[in-house]
């Protein structure tokens, strides 16, 4: 098969007419998706009367918006929710609790009729580009039907328009009747992103979408979802665990931690200044391809065993388990997600990079006392540092204003101590 | 830096038969061959390398390059004939510690298996038995290669699970794999293979499987238990992240064979073949400043049946024009020394893929 369709650059021919309705609706930069206090309880039955025992809290409260031509990226680690987000703002799932906004109109518990017209502007890629294609469907079938199904009639032909598509995603038209076997793991991938663009969606989910490639096809999925992203002005939710890929594609990050939304902020902030614990833990466990860094193993922060269990998620806030700054008010009072610095929201009593939240609070939990053996004392210093200067500046920018809550340098030094000591 | 480059996973030059070398690991023109219905699928077609103990070799390719094989090829898993009459066809000679193993009587290398060689594999849930528990397992590798009796052999797995990170061992020798979870699966493959001491450890995609914090804790794990025991490991993945943190000498490996190999620094700092290039360019990276756009290697990896005529890289190789006389769809580029220790399969001139790596590839970067 030939191959030199693969990379070629993406032209998108005679796309006039689509392209203006595209945007039609929502302006750049506006909420396209809002979600608020979204939840997905997956019920365990047991025994003969199949009996609710308890429940898998899968997603448990989030609130997040979209905004129209952004790339809203999700991060965290395997169970931690993020595709059943995923599939609860398509509507594959229904969600148990909360709301979900579509271009203002509520879609929580529309049915399948309700729905239909929304699933033209709602598309979705899936992880895995074996399962996701029916193999005894041609690909010229697999792309086109969405049109048979909304009963859309492209102008020129379904053939025609597929053909289109396929050229868009950097196929070969002529691919038109093969099979999804003849094709590799990136071609596939191009083909479900080609069946996701048919109807010219407005938001595109798409769940890991590159993580079953190979690094060198992955650099060519994602610099073809930038394309059309430029291209045809669309707005993306991109689930992922790897947390280079997620910095390359999005605009915005959602880091989630068993079924919550620990952190929310602009990539390059996030980049930069992580201010929840676990969001700076997670970053520093990426491996660094250079050498020359293994020495500065120092920066990592290892974080003991494993996330707990969703069924029976810890108090308070839920990576109290495993931090190495919890104190009391962490196991006994959930942090709200606030807006600490301008477009970054967090939700943490003691914040990385700001001001302690809950500066009264000084003694440390067992837990986090294990936990910061594993932390190199460099980390714990700096960290003080600048929660320290963060506080001294707010104190200096509004004396007058809620004293109460900002703390002075004295207590900040004391939480620094606090921690050297119990170390 | 010049321990690097004196490290101990360097270069042989393929060579015929000749006596044991004073290397601990030395493969010599490894192929391993399986014939199909469609043709032969040469998986490994000439790899050779030294390990030294207390050294890590990194082994990077692509899905279907031939990283895995030729750690079964190690391990001396191909030769069962598991498919039936159609055995893999396995040439060359690979040498452990002064014996030379393709050539062993299989009794023989089957006591080394597991003792002297274990392997990590990539999925713990499918490497590790459902129907016995953990301790059970562990008690088996152990008690297969030592004459001790059960309760000794159970105190053994049970400091093996402590010493890998497992909470409770004395608890959770007699869970079944079930109730672990990813990493702590993971551990216990881990704990299994280096209850014997082993002096060669091949893991094949070890963290693959897992969520980064716990493939930090993992990675952590192997580097420390490395120091502690001494053995040789080798690490294969696709991650270069991971081969950087663990790795003292990288094996670059494209269709079936070695494109590049040299020390970690060199492999990293100085690539001296397009596909190396391509892999570092492809990666979108944390330590740095955001790039604009990857840098993709065109197209998809060669099918192993059909590998493309002269260099297996120059259909996907933007280079492929540069030397003369089409050099690179004739002939095949042999290995050549790049630098000490440093090896590179290239037909272009040490000079021109100098000057595109420090001009063009390396500050894009």
């Amino acid at each position: 098969m030939s191959e030199n369709a693969e990379d070629k650059a993406v032209d998108i021919p005679a796309q006039t007419e689509d392209a203006t309705t595209l945007t039609k609706g929502v302006a750049p930069g506006e909420t396209l998706l809002k979600v608020t206090g979204l939840q997905k309880h997956f019920p365990i039955k047991k025994g003969l009367l199949q009996r609710q025992v308890g429940a898998v809290r899968a997603v448990d409260g989030i609130d997040f918006e979209v905004r129209s031509g952004e790339t809203l990226g999700v991060v965290g680690e395997s169970g931690c929710g993020k595709s059943t987000m995923g599939r609860l703002i398509t509507r594959l799932l229904e969600p148990t609790a909360g709301k979900v906004e579509f271009e203002g109109k509520d879609i929580t518990h529309l049915g399948v009729g309700g729905m239909r017209p929304l699933r033209r502007d709602v598309q979705m890629i899936f992880q895995d580009p074996y399962s996701s294609l029916n193999p005894r469907h041609t690909i010229g079938t697999i792309v086109g039907a969405p049109f048979k199904l909304q009963g859309v009639q492209p102008e020129g032909g379904i053939k025609k328009e597929v053909q289109r598509l396929l050229s868009v995603v950097g196929l070969n038209p002529e691919h038109y009747n093969r099979y999804p076997h003849e094709f590799s793991g990136g071609q596939r991938q191009r083909i479900g992103i080609a069946r996701a663009l048919a109807l010219n969606p407005k938001l595109v989910v798409a769940d890991e979408p590159v993580s079953a490639l190979d690094v060198s096809i992955q650099a060519q999925v994602v610099n073809l979802l930038d394309d059309l992203q430029q291209e045809l002005g669309l707005t993306y939710v991109i689930i992922a665990h790897d947390l280079s890929v997620v910095r390359h594609v999005s605009d915005r990050i959602a880091v989630m931690y068993l079924g919550k939304i620990v952190e929310l902020a602009d990539r390059d902030a996030l980049y930069r200044a992580p201010m929840h614990p676990y969001t700076k833990a997670l970053m520093s466990a990426v491996p660094i391809p250079d050498p020359r860094r293994k020495s500065a193993k120092s920066e990592r922060i290892l974080l003991q065993g494993d996330v707990p269990s969703p069924i029976s998620p810890p108090s308070g806030c839920r990576f109290h388990t495993r931090c190495w700054k919890a104190t009391e008010i962490c196991r006994t009072t959930e942090p709200k997600l606030v807006e600490l610095k301008p477009g970054q929201q967090v939700a943490c009593h003691h914040p990385e990079n700001f001001e302690d939240q809950a500066p009264q609070d000084t003694v440390l939990l067992t837990a986090a006392k294990e936990a910061a053996e594993l932390v190199a004392d460099e980390v714990l210093a700096e960290s003080a540092q600048t929660s320290a200067a963060v506080a001294q500046e707010v104190a200096a920018e509004a004396p007058a204003e809620d004293d109460g809550e900002a703390p002075s340098e004295e207590t900040s030094e004391e939480t620094s101590q606090e921690i050297s000591k119990d170390k | 830096m010049t321990e690097l480059s004196k490290s101990g996973a360097a270069v042989g030059e393929p060579t015929g038969t000749s006596p044991a070398p004073s290397s601990f690991l030395e493969v010599r023109d490894l192929k391993v061959h399986f014939p199909t219905d469609d043709g032969l699928v040469k998986s490994v077609d000439g790899l050779s390398f030294k390990l030294e103990k207390g050294k890590t070799l990194g082994i990077v390719g692509e899905s279907g390059s031939g990283k895995s094989v030729t750690s079964l090829g190690i391990m001396g898993l191909h030769t069962a004939g598991q498919y039936g009459k159609r055995k893999a066809q396995i040439s060359g000679e690979i040498w452990l510690d002064g014996t030379e193993l393709l050539s062993a009587d299989p009794d023989h290398v089957r006591k080394l298996r597991g003792r002297e060689v274990s392997m990590i594999f990539q999925d713990p849930l499918s490497a590790l038995h459902p129907y016995y528990t953990i301790g059970q397992q562990i008690v088996e590798a152990y008690r297969i290669h030592n004459n001790v009796d059960k309760k000794t052999a159970r105190r053994r797995a049970i400091e093996m699970l402590d010493r890998v990170g497992i909470p409770q061992p004395d608890k959770r020798v007699d869970n079944y794999p079930h109730e672990f979870s990813g990493g702590m699966r993971q551990r216990a493959m881990i704990a299994m293979s280096l209850v014997n001491n082993p002096e060669l450890l091949i893991a094949d995609e070890p963290t693959t499987a897992l969520d980064v914090t716990v493939q930090a804790q993992i990675l952590d794990l192997i580097r420390d238990l490395q120091k502690e025991f001494g053995s040789a490991v080798i690490i294969i993945t696709h991650d270069l992240g991971v081969v950087a943190e663990l790795a003292d000498d990288i094996l670059v490996m494209y269709g079936g064979r070695c494109v590049e190999r040299g020390p970690a620094e060199k492999v990293f700092y100085e690539p001296r073949h397009p596909y190396t290039w391509g892999l570092l360019g492809s990666m979108p990276r944390l330590d740095r400043e955001q790039q604009e756009r990857l840098i993709p290697v065109k197209g998809s990896p060669p099918s192993l049946i059909n590998v493309p005529s002269g260099c297996a890289f120059n259909p996907r190789c933007p280079y492929a024009d540069v030397p003369k006389d089409n050099l690179t769809r004739t002939v095949r580029p042999e290995l050549t020394e790049v630098g000490s220790q440093h090896w590179a399969a290239c037909h272009m001139t040490q000079e021109q893929r100098e000057r595109i790596w420090t001009e063009e590839i390396a500050p894009r970067l």
